[in-house]
């Protein structure tokens, strides 16, 4: 029997592998991903890589000129000719602007700077040259009140902020909520997407089996229960089959479209290369996002940004997290992939599977739309706390609180509840699948179903 | 015998399909079990294949219980037919025979046998979704027999063939049987497998009504009846206390045909040493009543008083 099921789930996957949909699907994807990433790091780099200059036109005789401190992204280079030449000059010398300051400029009460761009400009340039201006005046308003360059050094703080976790032992833990809340995102996402897809399969799968009339003759020799089993395995297989080329292939391709991308070794590119490779197909969305939030940090301290990201990460109960996401990966596939099965079996005609599918639908989307915004801003809620220990939405609510920490007993407890929830749903489907496969033209209603329940043999 | 049913009952939540039935069928013969659509055929087989679980009673595969193991011991050509779609017809035929406990390399072999055989070679690369009704048909005989079953199971097994393919289905049934195959035929359409079959079982309203060999149940249904054609000059009328004339029919020129009945203690040669006396006889037979006929006179027999009265008014 063992090996029949075997057979089943081996066909299940060998027919759909070698689909050609699965084979486009497989490779499209990447090199989707590669263009989205190769259009980010476009992105980055014509954002910040791209070096503005700013030319100055200081007629102040502060020497404001000197003290504005250049960036990577604003250059200030002095301009030696009068305001109305200027104006010309920085244009024609593909300079992003010129910043004019007045003569008999008072620091005190700066009136009177002007600064002018190519077209409109942004409110990201003007408010980094306000702040290189703002820097320089209070330098200047230093100075003048006696402190010596050395004071003024000891004067400047580097602030770094470094958030701290406690938990209930009041031990001391590293946080970067960003990333854990990244990867608490990424992995719901990626459950989220592996139960529907594949769910949907799975019904599919059995309905055109059903109106293929081929279960006669299976069933005269695999056992109801092998069959329908054999096919969510097989299914699975394809599943993980298909997230694992795209994770392998859009590495790949991202890698080498972002270094033909990139032509300068700047830490940033490379940090908006590891975020994308890092993207997996199904997480576009959280990608994205995660990009995004890995900037911000990499604004306020650059350079580090990364290391301290993989350095939050090793702090994370990595072991912990590993092991719950590929229960709760393949325990909510079975419980839900089961459910997707009955309707498939017990249902003629494809359209009659919506009033079915809305019921099986419904606790998978709540789950995971209370999970991204409710649970990953207060994972230890009450909310949360239920959540992740109903097995219908414990799948993505406690795949989302476990890179926060989660107490042993409730995860035991809410793999316990899993595991019976997927045996109870499995033996469930099992029950209407065995009766549904063989009967047709009937239209099928839950009173129908629940009898089913109690056929014999 | 390689199969008995005992004491069988089914029961669905709004009526019962099998009432009490009761089988023998020997090994190496050709089987019929006959009744109209909805009298309780395929309830039957799907017990006997262990596709459902009969109620109470039991099922026997070779004096043993039937259980799991006997299935391989079994192909099962459904009423219902399908194939995978979009599967190759030779992948198809291995991953079937494959279920029923072939080997790959085994499967492979016969496969190639029957192909040739149903001349369909060039098919095994072909989706079966290419492939015309007939073709198709074909392929799922190959995939119900491949496997070498002890018993194979054939649900209306001629809908849908043409009669050339239909008698080349007759003429591999034959020689399944030759080879040691036992072959139960399940069928409303009882004229089309009575020449086939050497035992009969007729069913209706989830009950056995009959059974037995072919040849037996048509003596036992005998009523000492002969049909009579010929041509007079004269009229020709049977005048005798001996015969009783059921039907005369006169045709042109003086031909006539009667059906005519012998009372006990005739035979057959006393009627026509007296036909040959009055007229020129071109044909003589017994008229043997057909299934289709003894079923009718049987369910007749076997319905409640009431429900004969309501079946005669609508006569």
């Amino acid at each position: 029997m063992a090996s029949k099921f075997f057979l089943v789930a081996q066909r299940e996957y060998l027919t759909r592998v070698r689909k050609k949909a699965f084979i486009v699907l497989t490779l499209a994807v990447p090199l989707l991903i590669a263009a989205f990433g190769f259009f980010m790091v476009k992105i980055v780099q014509s954002d910040d890589d791209n070096t503005d200059v700013v030319e100055v036109r200081d007629e102040s005789g502060l020497g404001l000129a000197a003290r504005l401190v250049s960036t990577p992204q604003l250059q200030f280079v002095p301009s030696n000719v009068p305001l109305a030449q200027g104006k010309k000059a920085f244009q024609k010398a593909e300079h992003a602007g010129l910043l004019y300051l007045p003569a008999g400029l008072n620091p005190d009460e700066p009136t009177g700077v002007q600064f002018f761009g190519k077209g409109n400009i942004s409110l990201r340039k003007q408010v980094s040259v306000e702040s290189a201006l703002n820097k320089a005046f209070s330098e200047l308003k230093m100075q003048k009140s006696g402190l010596t360059e050395e004071q003024l050094n000891r004067l400047k703080a580097k602030v770094d902020l470094q958030a701290v976790s406690l938990d209930e032992t009041g031990k001391e833990e590293d946080s970067n909520a960003l990333v854990t809340s990244g990867l608490s995102y990424g992995l719901a996402l990626l459950i989220y997407l592996f139960i529907f897809i594949y769910g949907v399969q799975i019904m599919r799968g059995i309905g055109e089996e059903k109106s293929s009339r081929i279960m006669e003759v299976m069933l005269s020799s695999v056992k109801p229960f092998d069959l329908m089993m054999g096919k969510i395995i097989g299914i699975a297989a394809v599943g993980l089959t298909q997230f694992l080329l795209w994770g392998i292939l859009s590495t790949g391709a991202t890698s080498v479209i972002s270094s033909l991308a990139t032509d300068t070794n700047n830490p940033k590119t490379e940090m908006a290369a590891t975020a994308s490779r890092s993207t997996d197909a199904a997480e576009q969305n959280a990608g994205e996002r995660f990009d995004k939030q890995i900037d911000k940090v990499g604004e306020q301290a650059p350079g580090g940004a990364i290391s301290k990201a993989f350095a939050s990460l090793g702090k994370l109960p990595i072991g912990i997290i590993l092991f719950g996401f590929i229960v709760y990966f393949l325990g909510g596939y079975l419980l839900y992939g089961a459910l997707f099965g009955a309707i498939g079996a017990a249902v003629d005609d494809q359209t009659d599977t919506q009033q079915f599918m809305f019921p099986v639908t419904a606790p998978l989307v709540l789950s995971y739309i209370v999970s991204i915004t409710v649970i990953l801003r207060n994972p230890d809620g009450p909310l949360a706390f239920w959540m992740s220990i109903i097995p219908f939405t414990s799948p993505i609510a406690m795949v989302v609180r476990l890179p926060f920490g989660v107490p042993l007993w409730q995860l035991g407890l809410s793999i316990a509840l899993l595991i019976a929830g997927f045996i109870g749903t499995v033996w469930l489907a099992a029950r209407i699948y065995r009766v549904g496969i063989l009967m047709y033209g009937k239209k099928v209603t839950y009173r129908e179903m629940s009898k089913w329940m109690f056929y014999k043999g | 015998m390689i199969l008995e049913a005992i004491d069988v009952r089914k029961a669905y939540a709004a009526h019962v399909a099998l009432d009490g039935v009761s089988l023998a069928i020997p090994e190496q013969s050709i089987f019929g079990l006959l009744g109209p659509n909805g009298a309780g055929k395929t309830s039957l087989i799907r017990i006997i294949t262990q596709i459902t679980g009969a109620d109470s009673g039991e099922i026997r595969f070779r004096g043993q219980r039937l259980a799991p193991e006997h299935a391989t011991e079994v192909g099962y050509l459904p009423e219902e037919r399908g194939l995978y779609k979009k599967m190759k017809v030779g992948e198809q035929l291995i991953y079937l025979a494959r279920l029923r406990g072939l080997s790959r390399a085994d499967a492979m072999l016969r496969i190639k046998d029957w192909l040739e055989r149903f001349d369909i070679k060039a098919w095994a690369e072909k989706n079966v979704e290419d492939l015309s009704k007939g073709m198709q048909q074909k392929v799922q005989f190959i995939a119900t027999v491949l496997h070498e079953p002890k018993l194979i199971i054939l649900d209306e097994p001629f809908s849908g063939f043409d009669p050339i393919n239909a008698n080349m289905l007759k003429d591999e049934i034959l020689r399944l049987k030759q080879e040691g195959a036992t072959i139960i035929f399940s069928t409303h359409r009882m004229e089309s497998v009575e020449e086939l079959c050497d035992h009969i079982a007729l069913i209706n309203r989830s009950r056995k009504v009959l059974d037995g060999p072919v040849k037996l149940i048509r003596n036992q249904f005998r009523s000492n009846t002969y049909e009579l054609e010929g041509r007079s000059n004269n009229k020709f009328i049977v005048m005798h206390p001996d015969f009783e004339v059921l039907e005369h029919l006169e045709l042109e020129n003086g031909h006539f045909r009667d059906r005519i009945k012998l009372h006990d203690g005739v035979n057959s040669n006393d009627l026509l040493r007296y036909a040959i006396g009055q007229a020129e006889i071109h044909a003589f037979r017994e008229v043997i009543p057909s299934i289709n006929d003894i079923f009718i006179r049987r369910v007749r027999e076997t319905m409640p008083e009431s429900l004969l009265e309501t079946a005669n008014a609508l006569l």
